[in-house]
C-alpha cells in the first residue's frame, strides 16, 4: 500500500545539550524517515535550540515523526506546520567572466544581491521561499555557477 | 556530604531502594566495584556474561515490578550488554544500566576498551547519559530511575568515565526533579472515556484486547473487574498472559500468529476492539488491512506514538491503563450495557470448533504435555520464563497462568538466551516461588554459563529443556514454507546436558517418559537446586494453529488430525 507522500516542515524545540542533534537524526535514520533539510540554531536568551526539518511522508508517517520526536526526552515541543512563512538562503559562486549585471538583476528578483567580488569569482546570495530558490538555481544555470550552497529552510507559523 | 562519584552510585542505589544488582566488573568500573565491596546496602550478583546480567535484571523487574539494575564495564562489557538493552527496550522493561567508560581525557582517542557506548545505546534505550561531571551524578541517577519507571517504561543507560567515578563532589539526593521536557500523560481524557463507555453500550460484539501495558500499569485486577462487570470477552497478547486467570470464562485466549482459533475469529468478528496497553504488533495483527475489519477501535496507551501507529484508533485515549480503567469502572453503572450473551456464545462455539489442543502419542513425549504437566504439578506456585522458539509458544498456549508477573519472556526482540538469566532474576525477586525456565536445546546454549551464577548464588532455577534436536521454530518454517530444506537447523550433535549441569555443580536429569519426568521435576523442586531437566520430545511437532506471516487472522493453519503425521 503506497500512501501519498507530502512535503512537510516540522519545527522542534530541544534542550541545548550534548548529543541532542544525534538523537534526532538517529531517530530519522533508524525509523526510515526522510530528511530533505535540517537547520539548527540556539534560541536567543534561552537554554533551547530550534530545529527546522523539512521532511516528506504520508500523513501517517508525518504523524509518527512528530510523536516519535516528542518521545525523545530533551524535546520540549514539536510543531508540524500548516500555515507558515518559510525562507531559505543560497550562496552561489560564479566565474568573474560571467555577466555581473545580469546576475545581479536576477538575484534582486529573488531577494538577493552580489555579496562579494574577488579576483576570479563573484559570490551572490538569495533568500526566498525554498521553491523560489529552486527556480532561481534553475535560472542561473547558464551563468555557469561553480559552487552552490543552500542553507535549508527555516520557518515560522503565521 | 562530599564523596566520590563511585560512592555516589552506591548511595543513589540505596536511596532508590535497590536490593539486588546484577553485574560484571572491569577496568573502567572498578572504582564503583571497590565501593560495592565496602557496602552492605544491596546484594551484587556476579553473572558470567554481561548479557546475562541485563536479562537477569529484566527478570527481576518483571517479577517485582521494580526497576532492574545492571552494572558493567566499558568496551566489550558494554557491547555484551547491548542485546539486553534492546530486549528491555522492545518489551518496555524499566532498567537502569550503569557502565564504566574510559577517563574523560581519553575519550575519542581509541583508548583501551573505549567504545562510543551512548552512541550505540541511543537507539535501544528510552534515554541515556554520558556523565561528564560527578556533580551531575545525583541528578542524573535520579532522573534515570524516574524515566525508566514512569510513562512507557524502558531501559536507561548511564555511562560514567572512570575519572568521574573518582571525582569528589557534594552528594545530595534530596533534589526535586524538574524535567520540563518530559511529562508523561497519565490521566485519560474524561469526555473521551465517557464516549467509549457509550460505544461499548451500543456495541453488539465488543472484545477486550489486553496487552503488556496492563501488567506494566499493575492494573490486572482492575481489568479483571472491568471485564466481569461488562461481561465482555477478552483476548490477551503474549505479553499479557496472566492478566486474566487461565480459567476465567471470559478469557478467550491468546491471539495472533500462534493464538487460538477462537481468539483470532473473535478479533475478526468483533464490532468494537477495546485495546488496553497493547501495541498492535505484527505477530498479533497479521495482515493489517484485514485486522478487525468490522470494528471501531478504542486504544488506551500511555505512549501517544503507539496510538494509530498501525491501526487507526477511533477512540484514542492517552493515559495510564490503571487510571483509565478505574474511570471506566466508575461509569459502568451509569451506562447500560447490552447483553452480550449471544456474542459470548458464538465465541465459545469457535473454541469448541477448533479448541487449542494437541495429540498425545503413546511412544513419545509431546512437548505440550510437559508444559501442561508442570502446570498441573506446580501451577500458581511457579514463576515461568522461557527462551525463544516453539517451546516459548507452547508455554504461552498451555501453561495455566493465574496471575500477572508470573510470566517473563522475550516477546518483542525474541532473544534466545533470555530465559535462564531472566529466571535467576525472577528467583531473586520472588524466592518463595519455584522458578521454571522452559527452554530449547538451541536456546539453552546461549547462556548456559549462568549455571555457575545460579549455583554460586543459590538461585535454584529449574531449566526444562524440551529437546527436539532442532532449532525447532526455524525448522517448522522450513517444513511449511521451504519444502523441508533443513538448512542448519538440525542439532544432532549436542552436549551431554546432564553432565553439563553437573560440571557446574547443578543437577541433571534426562527423561523419556511421563513417569521419569514427574520424578525428575519432583526431585529437583524438593532438593531446591539448580537443575537441567532434559526432556526428549517428539522432534517434528509443529506449533499450531498458525497464521502464516502476513496472512489474515481468520485464515489459520489448523492442527492436523491425529494420524496424519507431519514428518
Ligand atoms: C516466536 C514468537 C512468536 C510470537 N507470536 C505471538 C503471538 O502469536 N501472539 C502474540 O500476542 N504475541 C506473539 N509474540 C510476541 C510479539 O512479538 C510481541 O512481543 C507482543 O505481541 C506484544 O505485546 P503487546 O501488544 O501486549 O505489547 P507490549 O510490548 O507489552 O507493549 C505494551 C504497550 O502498552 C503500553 N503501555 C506500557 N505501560 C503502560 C501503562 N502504564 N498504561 C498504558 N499503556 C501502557 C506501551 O506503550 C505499549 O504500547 C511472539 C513472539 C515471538 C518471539
Ligand atoms: C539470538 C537469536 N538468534 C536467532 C534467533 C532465531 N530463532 C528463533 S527461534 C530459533 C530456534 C530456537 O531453537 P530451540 O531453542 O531449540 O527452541 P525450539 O524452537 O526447538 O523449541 C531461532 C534460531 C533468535 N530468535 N534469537
Ligand atoms: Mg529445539
Amino acid at each position: 500500500m503506497i500512501e501519498n507522500s507530502e512535503r512537510r516542515v516540522v519545527s522542534v524545540i530541544v534542550i541545548n545539550e550534548a548529543s541532542v542533534l544525534s538523537r534526532i537524526t538517529d531517530l530519522f535514520s533508524g525509523r526510515g524517515y526522510n530528511i530533505t533539510s535540517l537547520t539548527v540554531a540556539p534560541i536567543p536568551d534561552s537554554k533551547y535550540s530550534r530545529l527546522t526539518i523539512v521532511t516528506s511522508g504520508s500523513i501517517r508517517v508525518i504523524e509518527q515523526i512528530t510523536k516519535q520526536l516528542h518521545k525523545l526526552i530533551p524535546v520540549l515541543r514539536v510543531y508540524e506546520h500548516n500555515d507558515i512563512v518559510e525562507k531559505e538562503m543560497a550562496l552561489i559562486k560564479f566565474p568573474i567572466a560571467e555577466n555581473i549585471s545580469d546576475i545581479n538583476t536576477l538575484c534582486e528578483a529573488y531577494n538577493g544581491k552580489i555579496v562579494n567580488i574577488g579576483e576570479n569569482v563573484i559570490i551572490a546570495m538569495v533568500a526566498d521561499e525554498p521553491q523560489r530558490v529552486e527556480n532561481f538555481l534553475q535560472a542561473i544555470k547558464r551563468y555557469n555557477p561553480k559552487e552552490i550552497v543552500r542553507s535549508g529552510a527555516v520557518a515560522l507559523e503565521r | 556530604m562530599q564523596i566520590s562519584g563511585a560512592q555516589m552510585v552506591i548511595e543513589a542505589l540505596k536511596c532508590e531502594g535497590v536490593d539486588t544488582v546484577f553485574g560484571y566488573p572491569g577496568g573502567a568500573i572498578m572504582n564503583v566495584y571497590d565501593e560495592i565491596y565496602k557496602q552492605d546496602y544491596f546484594k551484587h550478583i556476579l553473572t558470567r556474561h554481561e548479557q546475562a546480567a541485563v536479562h537477569a535484571a529484566e527478570g527481576y523487574s518483571k517479577a517485582s515490578g521494580k526497576v532492574g539494575v545492571a552494572m558493567i564495564t566499558s568496551g566489550p562489557g558494554f557491547t555484551n550488554a547491548v542485546t539486553g538493552l534492546a530486549d528491555a527496550y522492545m518489551d518496555s522493561i524499566p532498567l537502569v544500566v550503569i557502565s564504566g567508560q574510559v577517563p574523560m581525557s581519553l575519550i575519542g582517542t581509541d583508548a583501551f576498551q573505549e567504545i562510543d557506548a551512548v552512541g550505540i545505546s541511543r537507539s535501544c534505550t528510552k534515554h541515556n547519559y554520558l556523565v561528564t561531571d560527578a556533580a551531575d551524578l545525583p541528578r542524573i541517577l535520579k532522573e534515570a530511575f524516574y524515566i525508566a519507571a514512569s510513562g512507557r517504561p524502558g531501559p536507561v543507560h548511564v555511562d560514567i568515565p572512570k575519572d568521574v567515578t573518582a571525582q569528589i563532589e557534594k552528594f545530595d539526593y534530596d533534589i526535586k526533579l524538574n524535567l520540563e521536557t518530559y511529562k508523561p500523560h497519565v490521566k485519560g481524557n474524561t469526555r473521551q472515556i465517557k464516549k467509549v463507555m457509550e460505544a461499548i453500550a451500543h456495541a453488539k460484539r465488543p472484545l477486550f484486547y489486553l496487552g503488556g501495558g496492563v501488567i506494566n500499569a499493575n492494573a490486572a485486577y482492575e481489568v479483571r473487574e472491568l471485564v466481569h462487570k461488562t461481561g465482555i470477552p477478552a483476548v490477551e497478547t503474549f505479553m499479557a498472559r496472566g492478566v486474566l486467570s487461565y480459567d476465567d470464562e471470559l478469557l478467550v485466549g491468546m491471539l495472533g500468529m500462534h493464538g487460538s482459533y477462537a481468539s483470532n475469529m473473535a478479533m475478526s468478528e468483533t464490532d468494537l476492539v477495546i485495546a488496553l496497553g497493547a501495541r498492535f504488533d505484527d505477530r498479533v495483527t497479521g495482515k493489517l488491512s484485514e485486522f478487525a475489519k468490522n470494528a471501531d477501535v478504542v486504544h488506551v496507551d500511555i505512549d501517544p506514538a503507539s496510538i494509530s501507529k498501525l491501526v487507526n484508533a477511533d477512540y484514542p485515549i492517552v493515559g495510564d491503563v490503571k487510571n483509565v480503567v478505574l474511570d471506566m469502572l466508575s461509569l459502568c453503572d451509569v451506562v447500560k450495557n447490552e447483553d452480550y450473551s449471544s456474542w459470548r456464545e458464538s465465541v465459545n462455539n469457535f473454541n469448541e470448533l477448533h479448541p487449542l489442543t494437541f495429540y498425545e502419542d503413546s511412544e513419545r513425549l509431546k512437548p505440550q504435555w510437559v508444559i501442561k504437566r508442570v502446570g498441573e504439578l506446580l501451577g500458581d506456585g511457579a514463576n515461568i520464563t522461557t527462551d525463544v522458539g516453539q517451546h516459548q509458544m507452547w508455554t504461552s498456549q498451555f501453561y495455566p497462568f493465574t496471575r500477572p508477573r508470573q510470566f517473563a519472556s522475550s516477546g518483542g526482540l525474541g532473544t534466545m538466551g533470555f530465559g535462564f538469566p531472566a529466571a535467576m532474576g525472577v528467583k531473586a525477586a520472588s524466592p518463595d516461588k519455584v522458578s521454571i525456565n522452559f527452554t530449547g536445546d538451541g536456546s539453552i546454549l546461549m547462556n548456559c554459563q549462568e549455571l555457575m551464577t545460579a549455583v554460586e548464588k543459590k538461585l535454584p532455577v529449574v531449566n526444562i529443556i524440551l529437546n527436539n534436536n532442532f532449532l525447532g521454530m526455524v525448522r517448522q518454517w522450513q517444513t511449511l514454507f521451504y519444502d523441508k530444506r533443513y538448512a542448519e537447523t538440525d542439532l544432532q550433535v549436542q552436549p551431554d546436558f546432564v553432565k553439563l549441569a553437573e560440571a557446574f555443580g547443578g543437577l541433571g536429569y534426562r527423561v523419556h517418559t511421563k513417569e521419569e519426568f514427574d520424578a525428575a521435576l519432583k526431585d529437583a523442586v524438593e532438593k531446591n537446586v539448580v537443575a537441567f531437566i532434559e526432556v526428549i520430545v517428539y522432534r517434528l511437532e509443529n506449533v499450531m494453529p498458525m497464521v502464516p506471516a502476513g496472512g489474515s487472522l481468520f485464515n489459520m493453519m489448523l492442527l492436523e488430525k491425529k494420524g496424519e503425521d507431519n514428518d
